[in-house]
């Protein structure tokens, strides 16, 4: 039997070296929608006065999140890449939190995905960041 | 009496310095392996190549979240020198001691936009940063990211940042 769509992109995404790099957590991978956690670590602090995790590691995450979404799409793509990512910082995540993103693919035509995303810590009422991208779309032959 | 030019060597060391003091207390880019080459007041940031920054095995080609990571860093590190660059030839900051700096604040990301032009090789980076507005409160950078050969950018990035208040 076929494996499910949804497991392959599991697998695709748990293959990333730099998702293995930064600890990222699937909890969430079906129908267009992703759900991927990292946890806090000294490493990633982009702002040593403060202890807050870098912009950067977000963004990581964001993209790593948004792309799972479009690989577990119902429309299966067999891969994808960013075209465009904008994020938007809306405040610090907490130091000592892990983060948690949840992307949604929206759209999907022939050849470009429509995705967007939200990060946040352990409070889930505000956001820490959000995003909006447009990434490839990989068909089969 | 014309005041005598001070040697070549000592104005380079209190400005790699400061880099230095800059640059070595953010961990995130110690983890990703940026460095900083300058030249005069001019910086381009280098990623050295590493398999824990690949996002796509079968390529290989490099994670779009590290090429992100990667343009925002060479802004927010560009955008923060260009402060502290003023506040050194000023004499604002007049000390050739790392260990006597007190780095401000580090400028805020509000949004960043990055377009990705072709795939990240498996090979070191390079991005330099344009300050294409600066003012008191907000800052509009543009970052282009290349890697073997300059004319054929991988990526590019603009965003808006938030700078830290001036003390006082």
């Amino acid at each position: 039997m076929a494996m499910d769509p949804d497991q392959i992109a599991r697998q695709f995404i748990e293959a990333i070296p730099h998702a293995q790099a930064l600890g990222m957590e699937i909890s969430l991978i079906e129908r267009g929608v992703a759900e991927i956690t990292m946890p806090y670590d000294p490493r990633f602090v982009g702002d040593p006065a403060t202890g807050v995790i870098a912009g950067g590691a977000v963004s990581a995450l964001l993209d790593t999140c948004c792309g799972a979404a479009v690989m577990c799409h119902p429309e299966a793509p067999i891969g994808t890449a960013t075209i465009d990512l904008r994020i938007d910082y809306m405040r610090s995540a907490t130091p000592g939190e892990p983060i948690t993103t949840r992307a949604e693919c929206y759209h999907i035509t022939r050849s470009v995905a429509f995705v967007r995303a939200s990060a946040f810590d352990t409070n889930r009422a505000h956001p820490v960041a959000a995003a909006t991208g447009a990434f490839t779309v990989e068909r089969q032959r | 009496m014309i005041k005598r030019p001070e040697p070549v060597q000592i104005v380079k060391r209190r400005r790699d310095a400061l880099l230095g003091a800059l640059v070595g207390g953010i961990p995130y880019i110690q983890y990703l392996g940026i460095s900083f080459d300058r030249r005069g007041d001019e910086l381009t940031a280098v990623l050295a190549y590493d398999e824990e920054l690949i996002g796509n095995p079968m390529l290989p080609a490099l994670h779009g979240g590290v090429t992100a990571a990667f343009l925002e860093t060479t802004a927010v590190v560009t955008l923060s020198w260009a402060t502290l660059w003023s506040d050194l030839e000023a004499g604002i900051i007049a000390t050739n001691d790392p260990a006597d700096i007190t780095l401000p604040r580090m400028p805020k990301t509000i949004d960043i936009t990055v377009d990705y032009l072709r795939s990240g090789l498996p090979r070191d980076a390079y991005a330099r940063a344009r300050i294409t507005r600066s003012g008191r409160r907000y800052a509009s950078v543009h970052v282009e990211g290349w890697q073997d050969n300059r004319d054929r950018p991988f990526a590019q990035a603009a965003g808006h940042f938030l700078m830290p208040p001036k003390d006082g």
